[in-house]
């Protein structure tokens, strides 16, 4: 079918503001509070709250449920649930430390941190969320057991294997490679920190050039230069201002004279060294770019939202949405591994209930992101901001001494909260979804 | 696309040459109902057949047996003469079966674009999904389908019922469909639309192309088929050349189940 009248493109009627510049409405709303949230906490506690060492702490607290929430919007996508996530991180941690402390090291000889015992433990790990993961997704996809029932014995199955095979027991302190994953063990120091957010910059002003470019070029409405112009100038902000964050954070003195002991060197007088970037937090950033990409520019985030749009339709388009189910777990017992190496290698230990409670906190921070529990509206920034919001919340009610029952009646309500707000706003602006 | 395109689909029955599809002796049953009972429908190339009926006789579901959406109980389909194997919907673009179907079978959260490709997205070479072109390649079947479709950038939940049909018959006419089922496709259309969609029919029907059309408009049917079946209660009632039958003698059909040629006799 070749059709050579090709439809006109109406002239722009008039927008406001906001609508110029093509702004997420709802993460703008998001942002807002958070950023009211932030203040409030940071005037209870005389400025603690957004010193950069908490603000650095903050960052690498949310880094494992952040990892884990991008998945979660897959699976919410789908119309699924993933009760099991916890589960999943404390089996995968449990493996992944027997590995780099009693089995490489002794029984295969390899000794203590070995520059392959790292390597090995988590490519061991990995494999194992991911089975774990398709294995429940094949329940869920070919068997025809709901999602909550499967995820729900996962949910009991998976911690307790991880019980079984260290027998409650703490393993650690883990391999020191390992441990470089963690946070605070691992940053990339002040000058590598502002490359690597100058190349960030870079790349996402390129990528917005690029995609106005092709719109311009299929005679696509494109928004104002200068509306493009602005949110080129906040992502820019954004950017640097969170590396600078993590930059003004410094290494205490006494860890810094500890670092250049062991060099056999001696520490200049008041030499000041910032932390930077985290490797755990470029694994997250990492993540979110891989999973954004995968929602939007590949056929399978394509088939994840069709499915959860309409699951008829999919299947009537010839999408096999069994086997997309189980991707779709797979991909969220992967990432549950892979929060198990930043959650264990933060703590330094796997402690018997690592990712305790996880599963809620995965499943809030996704759906205050905006993730919709009817399937088939969810982003993967949204849910990341929804962490750093359900993280913010706790330690800053700890840091203020809100009272731990109190602190639990807060989150609950804010979830709540939230998704009330969410559903207003979709009513108010008649999306249906 | 050599000679035989010339003839007329009614000259290739009169020759007696192998249909391009042959549903025959189809029963689905849901639980205790038989939506369709030994049913036996052919269609030729360039040929348009009518599938008219009572709400609930059973025309949907015998389609869906040919678009892969429901399978058969008992009974064979074949293609171009040779048995087809059609289990799921993949099996049946592997056929070139394409479907309009009643519930339009549209992703609600995605744009026009997203779902006139869903299942066969143009890629750029390095795999990804490549959603200009398909924005450029859908604005250019709209406008042949339906002028006045504007929404481009919009989830398909946001468009009025005549659009997302339109999108539906732009998905299914776009990729060179040799077999296409239009299951009520103009209810929710304006008289003009409407019009457009009869003569992308005729269209088609010229480039040898086989329609089965399901339509609750008798005028409609004979105005653009060649042939009608009529079920009724999952049964088929008959099929008729529509030359040689009037509006009433279909009505009649539809309503008391009784076969022109049969009451002749
Ligand atoms: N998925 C299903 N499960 C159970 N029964 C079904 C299903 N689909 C159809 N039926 C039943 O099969 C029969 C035929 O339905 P079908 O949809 O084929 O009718 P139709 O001729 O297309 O009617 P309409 O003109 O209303 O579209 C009806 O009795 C219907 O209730
Ligand atoms: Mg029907």
């Amino acid at each position: 079918m070749t059709e050579t009248t090709s439809q006109p493109i109406p002239s722009q009627p008039k927008r406001s503001l906001f609508q110029q510049l093509e702004l997420d409405v709802r993460l703008l709303g998001m942002i807002g509070a958070f950023v009211i949230l932030c203040i409030g906490f940071n005037i209870l506690t005389d400025g603690r709250f957004l010193s950069p060492r908490n603000l650095f702490n903050l960052t690498i607290q949310t880094v494992s449920v952040a990892i884990m929430a991008t998945g979660m919007v897959f699976v919410i996508v789908m119309r699924h649930i993933d009760l099991s996530v916890g589960g999943v991180l404390a089996v995968s941690s449990a493996v992944m430390a027997l590995v780099q402390t009693k089995f490489l090291p002794t029984y295969l000889g390899l000794g203590f941190d070995n520059p392959l015992t790292w390597i090995i433990a988590i490519a061991i790990g990995l494999s194992i969320g991911t089975l774990i993961g398709a294995f429940q997704g094949w329940l869920i996809g070919y068997q025809s057991v709901p999602a909550f029932i499967v995820t729900l014995g996962g949910f009991l199955i998976w911690r307790n294997y991880g019980w079984l095979f260290t027998s409650g027991q703490t393993i650690g302190p883990l391999d020191k490679n390992f441990l470089v994953l963690g946070g605070v063990n691992g940053t990339m120091g002040e000058a590598t920190s502002w490359t690597i957010g100058i190349v960030a910059v870079g790349i996402s002003l390129w990528a917005m050039v690029a995609s106005r470019r092709g719109r311009i070029q299929h005679g696509f409405p494109a928004k104002p230069a200068w509306a493009e112009g602005i949110v080129m100038g906040i992502v820019t902000c954004t950017i640097l201002g969170f590396v600078w964050i993590l930059n003004s954070y410094n290494i205490p003195t006494r860890k810094l004279q500890r670092m250049f002991e062991a060099k056999g060197e001696v520490m200049p007088e008041g030499l000041e060294v910032g932390y930077g970037l985290p490797i755990s937090v470029l694994i997250l950033i990492a993540t979110a770019i891989v999973m954004t990409l995968v929602a939007r520019r590949t056929r399978l985030g394509r088939y994840i939202f069709a499915t959860g749009g309409n699951p008829d339709a999919a299947e009537l388009s010839g999408i096999n949405t069994r086997l997309l189910t189980v991707k779709v777990f797979a991909i969220m017992g992967f990432l549950c591994a892979l929060s198990a190496v930043v959650a264990s290698a933060r703590l330094q230990n796997h402690t018997n209930d690592i990712g305790t409670l996880d599963e809620l906190r995965v499943i809030a921070a996704a759906v205050i992101g905006g993730t919709a529990l009817a399937g088939g509206a969810g982003t993967i920034y949204g849910a990341i901001l929804g962490a750093l919001v359900m993280q913010s919340l706790q330690s800053g009610m700890a840091m203020v001494g809100v009272d731990a029952p109190l602190q639990n009646i807060v989150v609950g309500s804010v979830l709540v909260l939230a998704v009330w707000m969410d559903i207003q706003y979709r009513k108010r602006t008649g999306t249906k979804l | 696309m050599t000679v035989s395109e010339t003839k007329t689909a009614k000259q290739r029955r009169a020759d007696g040459d192998t249909p391009l599809v042959e549903l025959k002796d189809i029963c689905v049953s849901f639980g205790g109902i038989h939506a369709v009972d030994h049913v036996s429908v052919d269609l030729h190339p360039g040929e348009v057949v009518g599938l008219l009926g009572h709400n609930g006789a059973g025309k949907s579901t015998l389609i869906k047996v040919l678009s892969g959406a429901y399978q058969m109980d008992s009974g064979e389909i074949r293609v171009n003469g040779d048995k087809a194997v059609i289990t799921n919907p993949r099996d049946a673009r592997t056929y070139n079966v394409e479907t309009i179907y009643q519930t339009l079978a549209l992703a609600d959260n995605l744009d026009a674009a997203s779902n006139l490709f869903l299942g066969r997205e143009l890629t750029t070479p390095l795999g990804l999904v490549d959603d200009s072109a398909m924005e450029a390649e859908c604005r250019k079947i709209m406008g042949g389908l339906n002028p006045n479709f504007r929404k481009f950038s919009e989830p398909v939940s946001a468009l009025s019922g005549g659009q997302r049909q339109s999108v539906a018959i732009a998905r299914a006419v776009y990729f060179n469909a040799k077999i296409l089922i239009m299951d009520e496709p103009t209810a929710a259309l304006g008289p003009q639309e409407t019009q457009m969609v009869a003569e992308l029919i005729q269209k088609l029907k010229a480039q040898g192309i086989g329609i089965f059309l399901i339509d609750h408009d008798v005028h409609a049917v004979m105005e653009l088929c060649d042939r009608a079946s009529v079920m009724k209660n999952g049964q088929l009632v008959g099929t008729v050349n529509i030359d040689d039958v009037t509006d009433d003698d279909l009505l009649s059909m539809i309503i008391l189940g009784k076969n022109p040629s049969q009451a002749a006799a």
